[in-house]
């Protein structure tokens, strides 16, 4: 694993902003997506580093969310390279993806309505927990499937709510649901788009305490509007400006960028 | 709020008894009917509950496409034609032997069902409707075609099927108790089913088939693993409706007859199983019961069905649900 990394270029930009670069979990090279005349990405090279919580942040239509896409596999690129741990997984379908341990966050959750919490978590337990080709036994009653569960659903906070449809939960807990489904996965990524979206003050800073908690845990990809969250949380900030990569660093380095500020970030942090 | 959490939810309210309450009933009525069926028109009464089963055994199939997986199937009758089909062309080459003729009647169908699904799944929605319905017509011309077998007309099947040289079908209380056996056996199988792990994939991929991808699941593959098993219950079901009406036509894979099973699916609430042996036999029993008023039943049928449509979304079993205060899901 580790030769397959040293003999693949380490991109400028990581050299520029650390200096050393541990073998990273997620690496873009030059990738590039275009819908009809409009570039949404534009040569994005980015690495994402074991352990680390990278952000990415930009205005609206800046290409976050297809970038996420890109990487879980709904979208293909037009042109570059996703490699994740060492493989090359630019051409692999959604759930191969996910096998390899890349889970994701939807912006506009995305539960299953209709199943109870625990079954939405024991389902992600499923996926890595033997075959699911099994026709007979009942799978809510097995403890192998539920306990895990459990523990995903105490972590984001939702044990007492376990047996609810999901359907049913309130807007904070259907996101927070989304992370113990993404937690359940026991992932080697995770890729949030928007966590914080639409919950109000109080549930979104229950989530960024989950986050501080998961911090360290999982290498993360954190795309959010709430400039507060990014910048207490993140290890790493890459800023995206019409599909490019405007600047990468850390919060320090991006808040102290000039092209940064004029660009974004002084609108945002007034 | 935090009441709201604390009262249970209705799955953790529902008893398993009260959950197996409405089958075990269902179950035990089919178990005694040809008992209370001797202070009658005994003959008339057995072969009427055996169709009413027969035709079950496909709604249950359908009700695992339509019900549990979203996958409106507008061409089921074409596998209870095959299964007919099978016991027919082999019965009049003189091979009746069941344990011939039911693994040749289901791997035809099960091979149809691989065929028809790898193309079939790749759609959605309308185009899914569309597409098997294409499908099953292909089938249905393709019957109608077969000229040493009957073509339009079909054919009467002399012999029914014999198990180890045992004209076992040959009474029409033995075709009743097979039956139910094969209605018995494909509802335990259809609730294990949705029970199992493979269930939870596939009924995950009905609410949210991103969510279920981006889980891990290959989608596609665990929708056609259920067409597959949907295709075999259909084609078991035709296997039994050949011995029972000792003949197969055409008409049994018309794209009527698989409006009629989607009505029956509906009819008596879709995702339920129980709902589809209900509106199977609700289907029958009223058509037999109009049809013996008058010719033109179908002007009073018709009008019912839109009533059930528009008051009891949710079929029979919905409305029933609904009369008792609980909650349906």
């Amino acid at each position: 694993m580790t030769e397959g990394i040293s003999t693949e270029a380490i991109s400028a930009e990581a050299i520029s902003t650390e200096g050393i670069s541990a073998k990273p979990v997620l690496r873009l090279e030059s990738l590039a997506k275009s819908f009809g005349g409009l570039r949404v990405t534009d040569a994005v090279t980015l690495e994402v580093r074991p352990g680390e919580l990278h952000a990415v942040i930009g205005p609206n239509g800046a290409g976050k969310t297809t970038l996420i896409n890109q990487i879980s596999g709904l979208l293909a690129p037009d042109a570059g390279r996703i490699v994740f741990c060492g493989e090359d997984v630019t051409s692999l379908p959604v759930h191969a993806r996910a096998r390899r341990g890349l889970a994701r966050s939807f912006q506009i959750t995305s539960i299953l309505p209709g199943f109870s919490a625990l079954e939405n978590v024991a389902l992600a337990v499923q996926a890595r927990a033997g075959t699911s080709f099994s026709f007979l036994r009942s799978a809510s009653a097995e403890a192998a499937l539920n306990a895990p569960a459990r523990a995903a659903l105490a972590q984001v906070g939702l044990a007492e709510r376990a047996d609810v449809p999901a359907g049913a939960l309130a807007h904070g807990e259907k996101r927070a649901l989304e992370l113990a489904i993404a937690l359940a996965m026991e992932p080697k990524l995770l890729l949030l788009d928007e966590p914080m979206a639409g919950t109000g003050h109080d549930e979104s800073a229950r989530l960024v305490a989950v986050l501080r908690e998961l911090k360290g845990r999982f290498p993360m990809v954190l795309v959010e509007h709430d400039m507060g969250a990014v910048f207490a949380l993140a290890d790493r900030i890459s800023v995206l400006i019409y599909g490019r990569i405007l600047a990468s660093g850390t919060p320090e380095e991006v808040r102290a960028d000039r092209a940064v500020v004029a660009a974004y970030l002084g609108d945002e942090m007034e | 709020m935090v009441q709201a959490a604390l009262t249970a939810p209705p799955a953790a309210r529902r008893s398993p008894l009260r959950g197996n309450a409405l089958p075990l009933a269902i179950f035990l009525i089919l178990a005694l009917t040809p008992l209370f069926a001797v202070f009658g028109a005994q003959a008339y009464v057995l072969s009427l509950v055996t169709r009413v089963m027969i035709f079950a055994i496909a709604a249950l199939a359908l009700d695992l496409l339509v019900g549990y997986g979203a996958l409106v199937s507008f061409g089921h009758a074409a596998f209870v034609g095959l299964g007919a089909y099978a016991i027919g062309i082999l019965s009049s080459h003189g091979i009746t032997e069941i344990l011939v003729a039911l693994p040749v009647a289901l791997i035809v169908a099960v091979l149809f069902a691989y065929l028809t699904g790898i193309v079939c799944l790749r759609t959605r929605g309308v185009h899914f409707i569309m597409i098997t319905l294409a499908f099953s017509q292909m089938i249905y011309f393709t019957a109608s075609s077969l000229a040493p077998y009957g073509g339009d007309d079909g054919l009467t099947i002399q012999t029914r099927a014999t198990l180890l040289g045992l004209n076992i079908l040959g009474n029409d209380r033995a075709l009743y108790y097979i039956s139910f056996a094969c209605l018995a056996g494909a509802y335990l199988l259809c609730r294990a089913l949705v029970a199992s792990r493979f269930g939870r994939v596939y009924r995950g991929a009905r609410e949210n088939p991103l969510r279920v991808a981006t889980i891990g699941f290959p989608v596609y593959r665990y929708q056609l693993v259920a067409y597959l098993i949907a295709g075999a219950l259909g084609s078991l079901s035709g296997f039994l409706l050949g011995n029972a009406t000792d003949f197969v036509s055409p008409a049994y894979m018309s794209w009527q007859r698989s409006g009629e099973l989607l009505i029956m699916v509906i009819l008596g609430g879709l995702g339920t199983l129980d709902g589809a042996i209900i509106g199977a036999a609700a289907f029958i029993l009223s058509e037999e019961w109009l049809s013996g008023l008058t010719e033109h039943w179908k002007v009073i049928f018709g009008p019912l069905l839109v009533l059930v449509a528009i008051f009891a979304r949710g079929g029979l079993l919905g409305l029933v649900a609904r009369l008792r205060g609980a909650p349906h899901d």
